[in-house]
């Protein structure tokens, strides 16, 4: 038996086709093979494998050449929110069901550009909206995750569900995420993987499905670190196509793995304290401090005094914005539309009646509800004054640390059709992750312990704008703490 | 704060987006839920402060006023539900 993508990383694959130990057709085919596999997770809804051996031919040509890109050869699995020239893109709705995009959005066209090879599109709460993956209307994701000796399905976290579930799994090296209030960070938590919601406008929008467009950001979910530095460089820079993007030079974040930390102030926001928070959260958080203390952090307790009232202005905002931009979704230029419609306003009301999930309904209806006349100033200008005082809280901080830790989630991966039915105890999966989102911030979750059922957690590091560097120096820090190595069993091989 | 089904049917028909009517009810308990929920906002003193605008200070690029793409009709209508010629088919709007 040859090659398991789940035993490389993209540090020691980009050192392996270097060093011709493989060819990236090989490593393709592997990928391709171990994807199959895994179907049972239900986590890739488009598989590209023509695509991918062409890709890996073009990767070997370029290898040969010493023409190899920061990411030639490197399989990865992309989010099925971002647009894929030709490849069905739908956002996990059915109202995008057989949309295939005829241009290439521009943070996958980068990773093309440097050299990575697609393995498919995967599956993702629909619309982004969620946070266990139970939205899509594609069925769930299973985590490859399970508790010991309990053979019940648990979620693999959301709205980047499918990308977790991959990258965990093993068939790829990475897969690309969107955060727009935890859904690259919470998910990682909840397979055990690193995954980094960049600075606002490090990474273009452009041609990523858009859901609040104030908050959104692509980011890299991989199995380490250095992968994450490695895959962001590739994907982050100026981008004119998106006027939300940033034109600063992408620096050298490889570069920043394995640097020391000593002397680096690190806060512990006391607000991220949660009364009926799990002990073993409390726990695994007490270790993190512990761990970069060792390291030579100085660790100062802070204050984000309004942190409890993120995740209340979230719920304005991001369906406030949500509601302008599935606006588009009319069934006139593209995706799906009701048969038999009398008048335009009936082909709409039924159009998006049919094409919209229950989630995405309730929060088109609550942003329409929040931006309706009368109501405009007392919920929607409410929640930008509240998130003008959480950015300031953070200002005020990051004048006297370097980067805050703090957990990723307030529990493990918790069974499929646990909290389906109550809205509000799932958006409380978001508590330690909205308020990056709300602040623009960059934020990293890194795999640091298990659960006492077996299951991973993560530990969130918050840096300050456009300083994704630092976290991962101290994420580099963490990991090599932690040393988790801890890997799901292959259930679904079986 | 709870919502009627009156409501709902109105915030349905801004929305473009069909809500059968023996689903009001429960759209509208699932959303005073929510409602209830962000009125917690209603304790903080937003007296003075600014609304956000942008996470990031930065003012809006120009560019010249130069045709950068287009001129392609046959990718913006490659997704079309239906088409006639170079244009997107609705029902009939005037009669």
């Amino acid at each position: 038996m040859s090659l398991d993508p789940a035993s490389l990383t993209i540090a020691s694959a980009r050192d392996g086709l270097k060093a011709k130990q493989f060819s990236a057709a090989e490593l393709a085919e592997a990928a391709i093979g171990a994807m199959q596999a895994a179907r049972p997770l239900n986590a890739v809804l488009v598989e590209t494998p023509d695509r991918a051996r062409a890709d890996a031919k073009r990767a070997d040509q370029r290898l040969a050449k010493g023409e190899a890109g920061a990411l030639e050869g490197i399989p990865l699995a992309i989010k099925d929110l971002f647009c894929t020239e030709g490849v069905e893109t739908t956002a996990g709705s059915k109202i995008l069901k057989g949309f295939k995009p005829t241009y290439e959005s521009t943070v996958t066209a980068n990773l093309w550009r440097e050299g990575a090879v697609m393995l498919g599109k995967v599956n993702m709460d629909e619309f982004a909206m969620g946070s266990s993956n139970e939205t899509s209307a594609y069925g769930n994701v299973e985590n490859p995750w399970r508790r010991p000796g309990d053979n019940r399905p648990l979620v693999p976290g959301g709205s980047s569900g499918g990308s977790a579930a991959a990258v965990s799994a093993g068939f790829c090296l990475g897969a690309t995420g969107t955060d727009t209030g935890g859904s690259i960070r919470q998910p990682a938590g909840f397979t055990g993987i690193v995954g980094l919601k960049p600075t606002y406008g490090r990474c273009s929008r452009w041609g990523i499905v858009a859901f609040a467009s104030s908050l959104d950001q692509a980011g890299p979910m991989t199995r380490s670190v250095r992968d994450a530095a490695i895959m962001l460089g590739a994907m982050a820079g100026f981008d004119p196509k998106d006027s939300t993007s940033v034109d600063l030079p992408v620096p050298n974040y490889e570069a920043s793995v394995g640097q020391s930390v000593k002397g680096l102030r690190i806060g512990v926001p006391k607000e991220y304290r949660l009364d009926g928070m799990p002990a073993e959260i409390e726990t695994l958080w007490q270790q993190g401090i512990a761990w970069l203390k060792e390291a030579g952090c100085e660790i100062v307790d802070v204050s984000l005094p309004h942190t409890k009232y993120a995740l209340p202005a979230y719920y304005i905002v991001a369906p406030a914005e949500a509601s302008s931009n599935l606006a588009r979704y009319d069934g006139v230029r593209f995706g799906h539309r009701a048969a038999g419609a009398k008048g335009i306003n009936e082909l709409y009301a039924k159009t998006r009646g049919e094409g919209f999930g229950p989630e995405v309904r309730r929060r088109v209806l609550i942003g329409t509800y929040v931006l309706s006349a009368g109501y405009y100033d007392a919920y929607y200008i409410k929640a930008q004054q509240v998130r003008t005082l959480i950015l300031r809280d953070f200002e005020k901080v990051f004048g006297e640390v370097d980067a805050l830790l703090a957990p990723t989630a307030p529990s493990a991966a918790f069974p499929i059709g646990d909290k389906a039915d109550d809205p509000i105890s799932m958006y409380l999966n978001d508590v330690f992750t909205v308020p990056v989102n709300l602040a623009g911030l960059p934020g990293m979750s890194v795999p640091a312990g298990l659960s006492a059922d077996g299951l991973p957690l993560g530990l969130q590091l918050i840096g300050k704008a456009f300083d994704e560097a630092t976290l991962f120096r101290v994420g580099a820090a963490v990991e090599k703490a932690a040393n988790f190595t801890a890997r799901p069993k292959p259930w679904w091989r079986a | 704060m709870s919502l009627d089904k009156a409501t709902v049917a109105r915030i349905a028909r801004l929305a473009r987006l069909e809500v059968p009517d023996d689903q009001l009810e429960t759209v509208a308990g699932e959303l005073g839920h929510i409602l209830a929920f962000v009125e917690q906002l209603n304790e903080v003193n937003t007296q003075g402060v600014a609304p956000m605008t942008a996470v990031v200070e930065m003012g809006l690029r120009l560019r010249a006023d130069k045709v950068t793409e287009g001129g392609d009709p046959e990718k913006v209508l490659a997704n079309a539900p239906e088409r006639a010629g170079d244009y997107f088919v609705v029902p009939k709007v005037v009669e």
